[in-house]
C-alpha cells in the first residue's frame, strides 16, 4: 500500500495527512534527492522515502537517526545550502519542505559562510490587547474568547496551520474531525478584523511588563512567494495580557543505547503518521511511563503497523487502555522496561526487564523485534517563556512535571499543556476561560463560551517517570550509553563523574556535562538530567534539585533578524548640513563627527591631507578660508532667569554681559571636569544663544534641563534645541572683513563699527536675513555667519562669489584644529578627556571666584588641588620637521627605561604649522606650567623624540591679528 | 524593554526614556559649606537596594520632562501609583 | 566528558561539601571567581588555610558563569595596568600551577577604533601600555584584516573601522574551569567551601567585624572579605556603610557551535560589541550594562538587539549563526568605573568590588591583591590606588572618561 519512491508514505485512504498528494517537491540531502510532498517537513520526507539516519554524534560519531518531530530534535541538524546564503544547524524537523531545498548533515557543529546574506530582515512594533502564544486547542479557545469580547488579538504559533497537538491525533470535537472545529475557528479569526493571526512564528522570549519578542518566518516555505523581499521578521509586541498555551514536549527515557537510530518520541511517531502521513517502522515496540503513548499505538496498529509490545513501566496501567490496544492486536507489558537495543545503523529488536516499585530490575525479561522503538517518558509543560519572564516553576508528582507555580507570574496566564493539563475537554475550558479574563482585564467584559464535548485523549491515571533505566551489569556511574543528550553526546555517566567532583547543583552538573547546551537548550534533556540527579542524590524529588534557568530565545534565531534593517547605511542616521553637496562636489573628504559628517579636508589635486590642510592653514592666515560650522550645537536659553541660569551653569559670568554681545564659557560637570565650551550671545536681556561643540550638543541640552527641572524648578528659563534651524559659516583670514564686507553691505564691518565678539543683524546680498557676529577660534579676522537653515546652500555660494578674487578657501576639521592648536584654543574631548578642569587647562581666567556654579565645589577637593595635575602646555619638538604622534607619552630623559616607565603626561594635539613652518604640539603635562622651557623625551616607534616644553599660545601671543589689518 | 509610565505622556517603552538614578538627591543648600567627605557622598554615593527604589526618569525622546516612579529593583514591578511629577514652572 | 565511551576513569574531586565551623581565621563572601581566587592566594601565599568561602547559590553562579570570558590588560591609565597585567601574568601561570586545563588561550584582542578621536585615544592607550611594559600594538585597517579577516574593514561601514590596537598577550579562558581548578586546589589546602547559605550581615562588636551573619546560623570569623560583586551594598548597608556601587543588569549571548571561524577577540566601543569564538565553538557577544539599576539577572531586549546589529555591521559572515541564548548578571559599577579593593572603617572588614564589567579578566591578580589586604591589613601598592577614600580625594581612576573604552 506504499508509493515505491515513498515506501513509508500511507495511502490517502488510511492517513489523508495535512500534505498536499497533488505535487511532488524534491529536497537534496547530502547529494541524495529527497522526494516529498509539500506540508512535509524535510526530516517527514525523509523518513518517508526509508530514511531514518542522520549525521552521526558530535563526540563519539555514533549512528543517530530522527528522533522527534518538533524543536526539541537533537539529531537531525542540517546546514542549509539553498537561497543566498549558507545556514547551519537547522532541524530537519522544522525544515519545511520545499523545490530546490538543499541540505547537509551535520554532527552537532554547523559553519558560517562568507557569503553576503542579502536576504530582507524587518521588524514591526505593535500593541495588543490580548496575545495568545500558541495555537493548540487552549490557544484557540483563548483566542476566540477573547476576540469575541471585542479585544484586539494576535494568536501566534509557530507551525505552518493551527490547531498544535490535535493535528497529531484523531481527537473529536462537537461531534466532529478536530480539524473542522479548527477550520471553523480559523475562519472566525480571520474574518475579525481585530484579530491578528501569526502562523510560522516563534515567540522567542516573554519579557518584563508583557512585551514579547516574535520571530515570523516569510520564505523558505512552499507558501512563500518567489523571491521574498522579507525572509524573516521580528515583531515587538506590548500587550495588556498575555496567554501562554504552549504546550509540552514530550521526555526521552534514559536506558542503554536510547540513542540508536530508531528510537524515537512516541509523540513524534504519532505526528509523523497523522500530520504527515508517514509510518516511520513497520515494528514497533512503545516504552512508556503514561498514557499518552496508547495512543501512538493505537495508531500504529490502525495504518497496518505490528506492535510486538507495549512496555508500561507502571504497574497498572488503565484498564480501558490495556483492553483497547488488546483489542487492536497488541500485548502491554507492565512493570516493565527496555533495557538495551539491538541493531547497528538501525534498532532491530530491543530486550526488555522487569522493573519493581523501587526502579530495580527484576529477574523477568523478554526480547522483541522491532525496526522502531517509540518512547515515551512523560511530559515537560513547556514553561519557558512564562520563566523567562520571571516566572516561578515548582515541581507536580501528580503530572509528573515542572509547571507555573501559583495563579502564574506577572500577568501571563499559562493554559493547557503548558501548565500539565492534558485532557482535550480540560485545555479548551482553561482555553475558554483565559481568553475571556484577559479580554475582560484589559477592558473588553465578556464570558467564556461554553466547552464542547469531546471525545477520547483524556489522561486516566499518573505517569510513573523513570528517571534511568538501570542497566542490567552496570552501576549508574559506568552508564556511557545511556544518553541523556543526545546532541552533546552526554550521559548518566557523565553525570555521576560531576557528581563524584564534589558537585550538586544542577547547574554544575549542566556546564560539567554540557547537558541542555545544546540546540534544544533543556526542553527535552533537561528534566531528565534532573531527574537522574535526583535520584543518585537521593532527593525526594526533581523539585529539590530545581531547573536551571530559562533564557530567550525559545528556539534559535539568525543574528541577522536581530540586526533588522540597521546594517549598513541605515545602521545609524547620517546628519549633513545644508551645503553638504557642495562639499562633496569640492572634493571633500569627510570625518564623523558624532553622527555628522563634516568635511575634514578639501584636497586639490593630487594633495594628500597634509599639503591640503597647510595650503587651507595658508589661506585662513594670509587671505581668506571658509569653513561650514552648521554642525554646532546652538541651544537657545529664554526667559527672565536665563542670566542666572547661565551663571549656574558656566564657570564664567553671563549675567552682566551686554545685550550685541558675545562670551566664550565653558562648563564643568559637578565633579568640576570639563563638559563643554562654546560661545554664547546675548540675544536681549532674557535671551542667549548658546553654541556647543558638535559632539556635545545633545548631552549639554540634557544637561541644562536635568538642572532646571530637578534643581531649579524656580528659575523661569526654558531651552530649545535651534542647531537644526540654523546655518553658518566661518569666514576666516585678513581678507575675510572684505568678503563679509561684500557679502553684508548694509553693515559696517570695520574694526570700530564691528568690535570683536559683538553680533549684529543685517540682510545679505540676495536678501537673505542674517545674523553676523565677530568670533574666531582661530586668532584672525574672522566672523561667522548665520542664516537660517535653507538658505545654507545659498549662503555658501554668496561666500564663495563674493571672495573668488581673493582665492576664498574652503577648509575642513583637520585646518580648524591647527589653526586653534597654533592659538592654544582646546577642543574638549580632545585635549581634556573627563579628567581634566580648567585650572589644569591654565583657563583660571573663566574660572569665577565670585559666584557659584556647577563644579566649583569639586575644584578645591585634595586631588584638584595638587601641585602636579597635568596641565596644558604647548610642545616642540627640537627637530622641527618631527611631527610627534597624538597620544605619545612624554618621559623625564634621564628615567630608566625599565617597565613601568613614570610618564610625565602625554600629547593631545600634533601638527605641521604652516605658519611657524614646523611641528608643534599641544600636551597634558604633570606640573607643566613649572616646567616651560624643560626638554622631555617622547619614546616614538623606538626612538626618543626631544621635546621643549611651551607656552601653549604659538602664534600671535599678543592677539594683534585679531581685528586684522589697519584699514587704509 | 520595560513599560515606563511617563506623568505627561503615558506608558511608553522604556527606550523612549534616559535613567536617572535615586530621585530626592538634593544638590546641598551651601556646597562650599560641606566638608570633602560629605561633597564626595553627594557627587558618588547612591542608594542601591534590592526591592523598592524611589527613582528617576526622564523622557528624552517624548516630553522631556523628568519625574520619578517607584519600581522594585528585583522583579522590575512598577508602583501602579501615578509617577511623582517634580513641578516646574 | 567521556571520549571513549569504555568505563570512565573515577571522577577527581574537585571539592568537598562540608558543614561549615563555628569558626574561621578568614570568611569570604562570595564563591565567585573573586572569592576563590582570594581564597586561594590567602592559602597560597599567606599560609592562611582556615578559610571558610560562604555563597548564598553555587559555586561560581554568578557573573563567574554570565561573562564574556575576555582576559586583557591594555589599559591606560599607571594603576589599571599594573593591576591587569599582574592579573595577566598570573593568568599565564595558572594552568600550570592549578594543573587544571581551563583553555586559556592568548589568541589576542583588537580594540577597534572607528572615529579620529578613538584613533587618537587607542594610540594614547598604547603608547602607555608600551611604557607600562604591556604588550600593545597599533594597527591598519589592512593589518586588521590579516588578524581578524572576517572583520568588514572596508570603508564602506556607516563607522569604518580605521586602526585597532592589538594586544596579542590577551585572549579568553573557559570560566566555568577556571573556577573548579581554583575550587580544587583550595579544597586540597583545606579551604571550606559553603554553598546554598545566604550570609545576611555581620556580627560585630563595636567597630569590629568578628563575623557573618547567615541564613542558617552564624559564623565567627577573624577577618571578613566581601567579594559579592553586585549584592556587596545589601550587604554593607546592614553596617550603614555607604558605598559609590550601582547595580546593573549585563547581558551576553552565545550562538550555536561553529566551526571556527574567528581568531581572535574584537571588541568596538563605537560600535559597541565585543566577540569571539568559545572553545568549543560559540560566538560569545556582549556589550555594555542595561542603564536602569537592578538586580532581576535579566535585561532589556533592546540592549541585545543594539549589541546583534552591531556585530552584523563589523562581522557580515555571523547572519546567520542563530542566537541561542541570551542572559544577564548583576555588576556593581562605581562612579569611576575601577573597582575599590582595601580595608574599611570597619575593623576587620575588607571589601573587593565594583569590577562592573572587567571582573573576570581581573580575577587572578583580584585574588592576589584582595588576599594580601586581608591577610596583612593593609593593601597591596597594587591595589592602593583602589581605596573608597578615592571619592573623598577626587583622585579617581577614571579609566572611562580617560580612555573612553569600556572595561
Amino acid at each position: 500500500m506504499m508509493s515505491s519512491s515513498n515506501p513509508n508514505r500511507l495511502n490517502a485512504s488510511v492517513r489523508p495527512g495535512r500534505i498536499d498528494r497533488t505535487r511532488t517537491i524534491h529536497a537534496t540531502v547530502d547529494g541524495r534527492a529527497v522526494p516529498g510532498r509539500p506540508g512535509d517537513t524535510l526530516a517527514s520526507a525523509m523518513l518517508a522515502g526509508g530514511d531514518i539516519e542522520v549525521g552521526p554524534s558530535i563526540q563519539r560519531g555514533r549512528p543517530r537517526g530522527v528522533f522527534s518531530a518538533d524543536c526539541t530534535e537533537p539529531n537531525a541538524l542540517v546546514q542549509r545550502l539553498d537561497g543566498d546564503c549558507p545556514e547551519p544547524m537547522l532541524p530537519a524537523t522544522e525544515i519545511e519542505l520545499q523545490d530546490g531545498l538543499r541540505v547537509e548533515t551535520l554532527s552537532g557543529v554547523g559553519w558560517l559562510s562568507e557569503q553576503r546574506d542579502t536576504a530582507g530582515y524587518d521588524k514591526k512594533f505593535v500593541h495588543s490587547d490580548v496575545v495568545v502564544v500558541g495555537a493548540g486547542p487552549a490557544g484557540i479557545a483563548a483566542s476566540l474568547a477573547a476576540a469575541r469580547g471585542g479585544a484586539r488579538v494576535m494568536l501566534v504559533d509557530q507551525h505552518r496551520e493551527l490547531g498544535g497537538m490535535l493535528l497529531d491525533g484523531q481527537a473529536h470535537i462537537a461531534g466532529h474531525p478536530a480539524t473542522e472545529w479548527i477550520g471553523r475557528a480559523a475562519r472566525e479569526l480571520a474574518e475579525n478584523e481585530q484579530v491578528r493571526v501569526l502562523t510560522r512564528a516563534t515567540a522567542l522570549g516573554c519579557y518584563d511588563h508583557n512585551y514579547l519578542l516574535i520571530a515570523e518566518r516569510r520564505a523558505d516555505h512552499p507558501d512563500a512567494p518567489p523571491s521574498p523581499t522579507i525572509r524573516q521578521r521580528l515583531w515587538h509586541v506590548r500587550a495588556k495580557q498575555v496567554v501562554l498555551a504552549t504546550g509540552a514536549h514530550e521526555r526521552p527515557l534514559v536506558f542503554a543505547d536510547n540513542d540508536r537510530p530508531g528510537v524515537m518520541l512516541a509523540s513524534a511517531v504519532r505526528s509523523y503518521l497523522n500530520r504527515h502521513a508517514v509510518l516511520p517502522g513497520r515494528e514497533a515496540v512503545v516504552f512508556t511511563t503514561s498514557d499518552s503513548a496508547y495512543s501512538t499505538a493505537l495508531d500504529l496498529l490502525g495504518t497496518g503497523a505490528r506492535v510486538p509490545a507495549i512496555v508500561d513501566t507502571r504497574p497498572e496501567p488503565p484498564t480501558r487502555l490495556v483492553e483497547q490496544v488488546r483489542a487492536a492486536g497488541a500485548h502491554v507489558v507492565t512493570s516493565a522496561a527496555v533495557v538495551a537495543t539491538g541493531g547497528e545503523h538501525r534498532v532491530s529488536g530491543v530486550r526488555v526487564r522487569g522493573i519493581d516499585g523501587n526502579g530495580s530490575l527484576t529477574e523477568w525479561s523478554a526480547e522483541f523485534p522491532c525496526d522502531l522503538l517509540a518512547v515515551c517518558g512523560g511530559w515537560n509543560p513547556a514553561v519557558q517563556l512564562f520563566a523567562q519572564s520571571g516566572g516561578a516553576v515548582r515541581w507536580d508528582p501528580v503530572v509528573a512535571g515542572f509547571v507555573p507555580s501559583g495563579a502564574g507570574g506577572r500577568s501571563a496566564r499559562v493554559v493547557g499543556a503548558a501548565r500539565g493539563t492534558y485532557d482535550l475537554a480540560g485545555c479548551l475550558a482553561q482555553g475558554f476561560a483565559s481568553g475571556a479574563e484577559a479580554a475582560t482585564l484589559s477592558g473588553f467584559r465578556t464570558a467564556p463560551p461554553p466547552v464542547p464535548q469531546v471525545d477520547g485523549d483524556r489522561q486516566a491515571s499518573r505517569p510513573r517517570p523513570v528517571w534511568l533505566v538501570p542497566d542490567e551489569s552496570r552501576s549508574p556511574e559506568e552508564c556511557t550509553e545511556h544518553f541523556v543528550d543526545q546532541q552533546r553526546d552526554a550521559t548518566v555517566a557523565d553525570i555521576h563523574h560531576a557528581l563524584g567532583t564534589g558537585m550538586r547543583s544542577v547547574q554544575h552538573v549542566k556546564r560539567y556535562t554540557t547537558i541542555s547546551t545544546g540546540l534544544e537548550q533543556g526542553k527535552s534533556s533537561g528534566v531528565n538530567a534532573v531527574g537522574v540527579l535526583a535520584d543518585a542524590l537521593s532527593a525526594g524529588s526533581p523539585g529539590e534539585v530545581g531547573t536551571t534557568t530559562f533564557r530567550p530565545p525559545y528556539t534559535p534565531v539568525p543574528l541577522a533578524l536581530f540586526a533588522g534593517r540597521t546594517t549598513g547605511r541605515l545602521y545609524d542616521p547620517v546628519r549633513t548640513t545644508p551645503m553638504h553637496r557642495q562639499h562633496v562636489e569640492a572634493g571633500a573628504v569627510f570625518e564623523d563627527v558624532g553622527q555628522w559628517k563634516r568635511p575634514r579636508y578639501y584636497p586639490r589635486g593630487n594633495e594628500d591631507m597634509h599639503a591640503a590642510v597647510l595650503r587651507e592653514c595658508s589661506a585662513a592666515r594670509t587671505g581668506v578660508a571658509v569653513q561650514d560650522v552648521s554642525t554646532l550645537g546652538r541651544i537657545e536659553i529664554v526667559g527672565s532667569d536665563a542670566p542666572e541660569f547661565l551663571d549656574r551653569i558656566y564657570t564664567n559670568g553671563f549675567a552682566k554681559l551686554a545685550v550685541g554681545k558675545a562670551r566664550y564659557g565653558m562648563m564643568c560637570g559637578a565633579d568640576g571636569m570639563v563638559l563643554d565650551d562654546g560661545v554664547s550671545m546675548r540675544l536681549a536681556e532674557d535671551r542667549y544663544l548658546m553654541s556647543t561643540t558638535t559632539g556635545g550638543a545633545a548631552k549639554v541640552l540634557d544637561w541644562l534641563e536635568e538642572w532646571l527641572q530637578t534643581e531649579w524648578p524656580e528659575l523661569d528659563v526654558y531651552c530649545t534645541s535651534v542647531t537644526e534651524q540654523w546655518a553658518a559659516v566661518a569666514v576666516v583670514g585678513p581678507d575675510s572683513r572684505t568678503v563679509v564686507g561684500r557679502l553684508a553691505p548694509d553693515l559696517d564691518v570695520s574694526a570700530e563699527s564691528f568690535g570683536f565678539m559683538r553680533f549684529h543683524e543685517t540682510v545679505l546680498v540676495g536678501g537673505i536675513p542674517a545674523r553676523i557676529s565677530r568670533v574666531s577660534f582661530s586668532g584672525e579676522l574672522a566672523f561667522e555667519v548665520n542664516v537660517a537653515r535653507w538658505y545654507g546652500q545659498a549662503l555658501w555660494e554668496a561666500t564663495m562669489t563674493a571672495g573668488s578674487d581673493l582665492d576664498i578657501t574652503p577648509y575642513g576639521t583637520e585646518a580648524m584644529h591647527v589653526l586653534r592648536a597654533e592659538k592654544g584654543f582646546v577642543i574638549v574631548g580632545q585635549d581634556t578627556d573627563g579628567t581634566v578642569t580648567p585650572v589644569d587647562l591654565g583657563m583660571d581666567w573663566a574660572v569665577s571666584k565670585h559666584k557659584d556654579f556647577i563644579g566649583k565645589r569639586s575644584l578645591s577637593r585634595p586631588d584638584l588641588v595638587r601641585q602636579d595635575r597635568v596641565q596644558l602646555v604647548g610642545l616642540l619638538p627640537t627637530d622641527t620637521t618631527t611631527l610627534l604622534p597624538e597620544g605619545a607619552h612624554l618621559v623625564e630623559p634621564d628615567v630608566s627605561r625599565r617597565p613601568p616607565v613614570p610618564m610625565a603626561g602625554h600629547v593631545t594635539s600634533s601638527y605641521h604649522s604652516a605658519a611657524l613652518e614646523r611641528t608643534f604640539a599641544l600636551g597634558l603635562i604633570s606640573g607643566g606650567r613649572q616646567r616651560i622651557g624643560e626638554v622631555l623625551c617622547a619614546p616614538v616607534g623606538g626612538r626618543d623624540v626631544e621635546v621643549e616644553i611651551t607656552s601653549p599660545v604659538f602664534y600671535d601671543p599678543e592677539g594683534a591679528r585679531r581685528d586684522g589689518p589697519e584699514q587704509g | 524593554m520595560l513599560l515606563v509610565r511617563c506623568p505627561w505622556c503615558g506608558d511608553r517603552d522604556e527606550a523612549e526614556f534616559r535613567y536617572g538614578g535615586q530621585a530626592d538627591v538634593d544638590y546641598p543648600a551651601d556646597p562650599h559649606q560641606l566638608d570633602d567627605a560629605a561633597w564626595g557622598e553627594y557627587l558618588f554615593v547612591r542608594a542601591n537596594p534590592l526591592g523598592s527604589f524611589n527613582e528617576r526618569w526622564v523622557h528624552t525622546a517624548g516630553c522631556r520632562r523628568w519625574f520619578s516612579l517607584v519600581r522594585d529593583t528585583a522583579t522590575n514591578e512598577m508602583s501602579p501609583d501615578i509617577p511623582r511629577r517634580r513641578e516646574s514652572r | 566528558m567521556v571520549a571513549d565511551g569504555n568505563t570512565p576513569a573515577p571522577p577527581e574531586r574537585l571539592w568537598r561539601n562540608p558543614e561549615p565551623k563555628r569558626n574561621y581565621d578568614v570568611v569570604i563572601v562570595g564563591a565567585g571567581g573573586h572569592g576563590l581566587a582570594t581564597a586561594y592566594y590567602l592559602a597560597r601565599n599567606h599560609g592562611i588555610t582556615d578559610i571558610a568561602v560562604v555563597e548564598r547559590g553555587w559555586l561560581a553562579g554568578g557573573n563567574m558563569a554570565r561573562n564574556t570570558t575576555i582576559i586583557r590588560s591594555n589599559y591606560l591609565l599607571d594603576a589599571s595596568a599594573a593591576l591587569y597585567d599582574h592579573a595577566l601574568r598570573l593568568w599565564e601561570e595558572l594552568p600550570e600551577e592549578l594543573e587544571y586545563e581551563f583553555h586559556f588561550s592568548q589568541r589576542g584582542v583588537l580594540n577597534l577604533a572607528h572615529t579620529e578621536q578613538e584613533v587618537r585615544d587607542a594610540r594614547r592607550r598604547a603608547f602607555a601600555n608600551e611604557l607600562n611594559g604591556v604588550d600593545a600594538e597599533w594597527l591598519t585597517p589592512d593589518e586588521i584584516a590579516e588578524v581578524c579577516p572576517i572583520l568588514d574593514t572596508s570603508p564602506n561601514l556607516r563607522y569604518p573601522v580605521l586602526g585597532a590596537t592589538y594586544q596579542r598577550r590577551a585572549g579568553i579562558a573557559k570560566h566555568d574551569l577556571v573556577a573548579w581548578g581554583l575550587a580544587r586546589k583550595c579544597d586540597e589546602m583545606g579551604v571550606d567551601f559553603i554553598q546554598n547559605r545566604e550570609v545576611t550581615g555581620f556580627l560585630t562588636d563595636e567597630d569590629r567585624v568578628v563575623g557573618v551573619r547567615t541564613d542558617k546560623g552564624d559564623i565567627g570569623a577573624g577577618r571578613v572579605g566581601l567579594a559579592a560583586a553586585g549584592r556587596t551594598t545589601l550587604l554593607t548597608d546592614t553596617l550603614g556603610l555607604r558605598l559609590p556601587l550601582q547595580s546593573h543588569p549585563l547581558q551576553a549571548m552565545a550562538t550555536e557551535i561553529l566551526e571556527p571561524v574567528h581568531p581572535c577577540v574584537v571588541m568596538s566601543n563605537h560600535v559597541h560589541v565585543y566577540t569571539s569564538q568559545a572553545h568549543k565553538g560559540e560566538l560569545v557577544l556582549g556589550a555594555g550594562i542595561d542603564t536602569h539599576n537592578g538586580y532581576a539577572q535579566r535585561g532589556s531586549v533592546h540592549v541585545v538587539e543594539n549589541q546583534l546589529a552591531a556585530a552584523v555591521e563589523l562581522f557580515p559572515v555571523f547572519a546567520r549563526a542563530h542566537l541561542l541564548r541570551t542572559w544577564a548578571g548583576t555588576v556593581d559599577v562605581t562612579p569611576d568605573a575601577s573597582p575599590i579593593i582595601g580595608p574599611t572603617p570597619y575593623e576587620n572588614l575588607f571589601v573587593n568590588c565594583g569590577w562592573g564589567t572587567g571582573g573576570f579578566k581581573a580575577t587572578p591578580g583580584a585574588g592576589w591583591v584582595f588576599a594580601h589586604t586581608i591577610a596583612t591589613g593593609a593593601p597591596h601598592p597594587l591595589n592602593e590606588p583602589y581605596g573608597m577614600e578615592r571619592f573623598t580625594t577626587g583622585a579617581l581612576i577614571d579609566e572611562h572618561g580617560a580612555a573612553a573604552v569600556a572595561h
